[in-house]
């Protein structure tokens, strides 16, 4: 305001201060502008910090417990990569690490990508579910089938089903006007309920060798549907081929988002749906596109998940899934981009792992670390959402670099559009 | 003036809404004579009745009633199967499932859920959304049953459940209200939290191992005018302090939002923080304070339920009462009584499924997902129209 004949382009910091962007997309570009990766890191090192203060009230070391919880999550094995046997402790858990990594990245992308339409996707774990539960479903039958074919139609049609079940949270999204954040959160709970019923006692996919000692557990997926193992023994949980699906679904991620027109009409109608219409972009299909691709990613990961290492599920398991939410904290602190989620979903994964089967040492009792990992992803959430401190970030970078131009040219020169 | 009243009686009775509305109730009446305590072993009365309940619907949709009509062509069509079913199944199981004691049940499981989504009515009224209920609810639950174990008094356990669950609401507020982050990601954040805090309080403070027995508890209500073999006796002659109190404050709640000024201001500041701003009211006060309330509030259901109902306190106790106390409150269109009355449906639903294991574990497992199904289809605007305040979910910034 203070050089009236200067030209405007874009709101100038103190305006954006005023107003907060309309969309969840919006704010992303927002924070991606604002200190690169900074925020997100300085977000993490924080959560882990209070994450310790936690642990040192509580009467623990939390600098010997972070670092118990590292060698849990095998991170210590990056120092010697080279051995890659299983066999030592270090190289088993980060191959452990790793298979959390893996549903967790297609969790996290399942957050990223509706978030990037203007969408918030709470629904992954019961998108999850659903998937898990078709996956075990043609896991189980279909014996016959060659192994190639058995196992990618257990992966499409847990993708499927994953991309179905969001699509109804798009669906209304798109007709009536409901809020996925309501319509997302009732579905998780149905798909709760109906995992409880499908591996219950007499239930459509109890295992019948279950039925007469009334164990409410899925029968096995047979070995010719199960994901092929290349670092480590499948009878110990190895690390199945589905990492690679995770990985590929982060490129493709990229490339349907960045190199698409897909891609660009989703992210158009993120930033701004009204402006979006007007160029043309047809806002309520993308919603249930963006919603049932969400959707497909999380169904993936249940599917894998199935597939590749858990082979039986029960109702348990049904009450105690929750990578569904995780993948909230992956795709907030990997700021919804490909690279980002993938390193957010290591951490998490090291952290999922190394604070509950990993944890060794009597420092920190593995159920009192296992609660850790949820008050630190709290943390996480709680902060990377907050506008103002990145704003605050931002606003004292650009001041900092206009300072530096008027330093460098001797006279303010006008802000031109970044 | 007689002529006036007969055509204003007939006008009212011919109009298409009344006769969908009947429809409904005759659905409704086709299974409620099926079970106790009418027991009709008859099939002829309920599909009589649900057929009339059909050409009621048919006819209310005919002359424009689409919505009522066709709620009460379900009504005619889910009556009868249910009735129908009742039926096939023997009176013995029928009065296990049905019986005056049900009524005290359904109040039991909507206590927790009423006290919630009352709280979560002041924080979306006052335009902050609060998905976190869950975990301020899971607060309550568990640093009530902590107080109540320490103090020996349950009294104190609930006033520091309360503490808590402010407290967690506090963070809440502080983030969505000053530092304007998105409240949906805030609220999650919330439940993160307290399941993590919670659960690593309970192992670190309890070692893992259960509450033990014999914490003082919440105590019931005796009346003694309700005998106890009466139908209203069974009902409401021992019910618990909080259930009351959980019934009480629905009033309470509907006079402080709708019939006195502070009501309106914290109305404005949900439907239009800036006209509030305007008049002089302190928006961010007004929304501090609706949201820690909600926060007491749904810390209150959480008490409730280990405190009064439990007695003891596992991770995750509340499993996902808070987000059933949520589709209460939007199933009730954010008003007190609405969200009441979703609150007994959902509890009653509880309390049905529970007593349906007596047919099949299947059947009242499935029947647990009835209240999200329920919620659902409401949003989906099938049942009326669902209208959240017009700033819900907007950060406010002074000028």
């Amino acid at each position: 305001m203070s050089e009236p004949l200067a030209p405007q382009h874009g709101p100038q910091p103190d305006e954006i201060a005023q107003e907060p962007p309309a969309t969840p997309a919006a704010r992303l570009a927002r924070w991606q502008d604002a200190g690169g990766v900074l925020v997100p890191v300085a977000t993490g090192i924080f959560a882990f910090l209070i994450g310790g203060v936690v642990i040192a009230a509580t009467g623990h070391n939390p600098i010997q417990a972070y670092w118990d919880i590292i060698k849990g999550a095998g991170f210590n094995w990056l120092a010697h990569p080279w051995n890659t046997d299983v066999a030592t402790t270090a190289a088993y858990n980060f191959s452990q690490t790793l298979l959390q990594t893996t549903s967790l990245i297609l969790c996290g992308l399942a957050v990223a990508f509706a978030f990037r339409c203007g969408l918030f996707n709470i629904g992954g774990n019961g998108q999850y579910l659903v998937g898990l539960i078709c996956a075990n479903w043609i896991g189980v039958s279909f014996v016959n089938m060659a192994r190639p074919a058995h196992i990618l139609l257990g992966i499409a049609v847990a993708a499927a089903a994953g991309a179905a079940w969001a699509a109804i949270a798009g669906f209304l999204k798109a007709t009536v006007g409901a809020h996925e954040v309501i319509t997302t959160i009732m579905l998780n709970w149905i798909a709760y309920w109906i995992g409880n019923y499908v591996f219950l006692q007499g239930g459509p996919l109890q295992a019948p060798k279950n039925v007469p000692l009334d164990v409410p557990i899925s029968a096995d997926v047979v070995p010719g549907a199960q994901l092929p193992v290349f670092w480590g023994i499948p009878a110990l949980q190895g690390l199945h081929i589905g990492f690679f699906i995770a990985i590929g679904a982060l490129v493709v991620f990229w490339i349907v988002l960045n190199r698409t027109t897909l891609g660009y009409e989703v992210r158009a109608v993120g930033y701004n749906p009204d402006a979006a219409a007007y160029g043309g972009i047809k806002v309520r299909t993308n919603y249930i596109r963006a919603m049932a691709i969400s959707g497909a990613f999380a169904g993936l990961a249940g599917g894998i998940d199935m597939l590749g290492y858990l082979h039986h599920f029960g109702t348990i398991d049904v009450q105690a899934t929750s990578i569904g939410f995780l993948g909230i904290a992956v795709a907030l602190l990997g700021r919804n981009t490909a690279l980002g989620t993938g390193i957010a979903a290591l951490l998490f994964g090291g952290l999922v792992y190394g604070t509950t089967h990993g944890l060794q040492s009597g420092v920190i009792d593995p159920s009192l670390a296992g609660h850790l990992t949820e008050i630190i992803q709290g943390l996480v959430v709680l902060f990377v959402g907050a506008d103002v401190l990145i704003l605050a970030v931002w606003n004292s970078r650009r001041k900092l670099r206009r300072q530096g131009r008027v330093a460098e040219s001797g006279q303010p020169k006008p802000e031109t559009a970044s | 003036m007689s002529t006036y009243a007969g055509t204003l009686s007939r006008s009212r009775l011919s109009d298409p809404k009344t006769v969908g509305v009947v429809g409904i109730a005759l659905g409704v009446l086709a299974f409620v004579l099926a079970i106790p305590p009418v027991t009709l072993r008859s099939a002829v009365w309920p599909v009589v009745i649900g057929f009339v309940a059909l050409v009621f619907g048919i006819v209310a949709i005919s002359r424009g009633a689409t919505r009522v009509g066709g709620g009460a062509i379900a009504a005619g069509i889910a009556g009868t199967a249910l009735a129908l079913l009742a039926i096939q199944s023997s009176v013995s199981n029928l009065d296990q499932v049905v019986d005056a004691s049900l009524i005290a049940q359904m109040l039991v499981f909507a206590t927790p859920l009423t006290f919630a989504a009352v709280g979560g009515m002041f924080s979306e009224r006052s335009g902050v959304v609060n998905i976190g209920l869950e975990g301020m609810m899971l607060m309550g639950a568990f640093w009530g049953i902590w107080g109540a174990d320490k103090t020996g008094n349950w009294f104190l356990g609930v006033l520091i459940a309360m503490l808590a669950g402010g407290l967690l609401a506090l963070v809440h507020a502080f983030f969505a209200i000053h530092l304007r982050a998105d409240q949906i990601v805030g609220g999650t954040a919330v439940n993160f939290l307290a399941l993590g805090i919670t659960g690593y309080f309970f192992v670190q403070l309890y070692h893992g191992g259960n509450i033990p027995t014999g914490v003082s508890q919440i105590p019931s209500l005796h009346l003694t005018s309700a005998s106890s073999s009466t139908f209203f006796g069974d009902s409401f002659g021992n019910l618990n302090y909080m259930i009351w109190a959980a019934i009480l404050l629905v009033p309470l709640s509907y006079v402080v939002m709708f019939k006195t000024p502070l009501g309106l201001r914290i109305r404005a500041c949900g439907e239009h923080p800036r006209a509030a701003d305007t008049v002089g009211i302190n928006v961010y006060v007004v929304r501090y304070a609706s949201v820690v309330l909600s926060g007491v509030l749904a810390a209150m259901g959480g008490a409730y339920l280990t405190v009064g109902y439990l007695n003891t306190f596992n991770e995750n106790v509340t499993a996902g009462r808070g987000f059933i106390a949520l589709a209460a409150l939007i199933f009730g269109n954010w008003r007190p009584f609405g969200a009441f009355g979703a609150a007994l449906l959902f509890g009653l639903s509880t309390a049905v499924a529970l007593r349906l294991h007596v047919y099949s574990d299947l059947a009242s497992t499935l029947f647990q997902a009835l209240p999200y199904v329920l919620t659902l289809i409401a949003v989906a605007g099938v049942i009326g129209r669902t209208i959240p305040p017009a700033a819900v979910g907007r950060p406010y910034k002074k000028q």
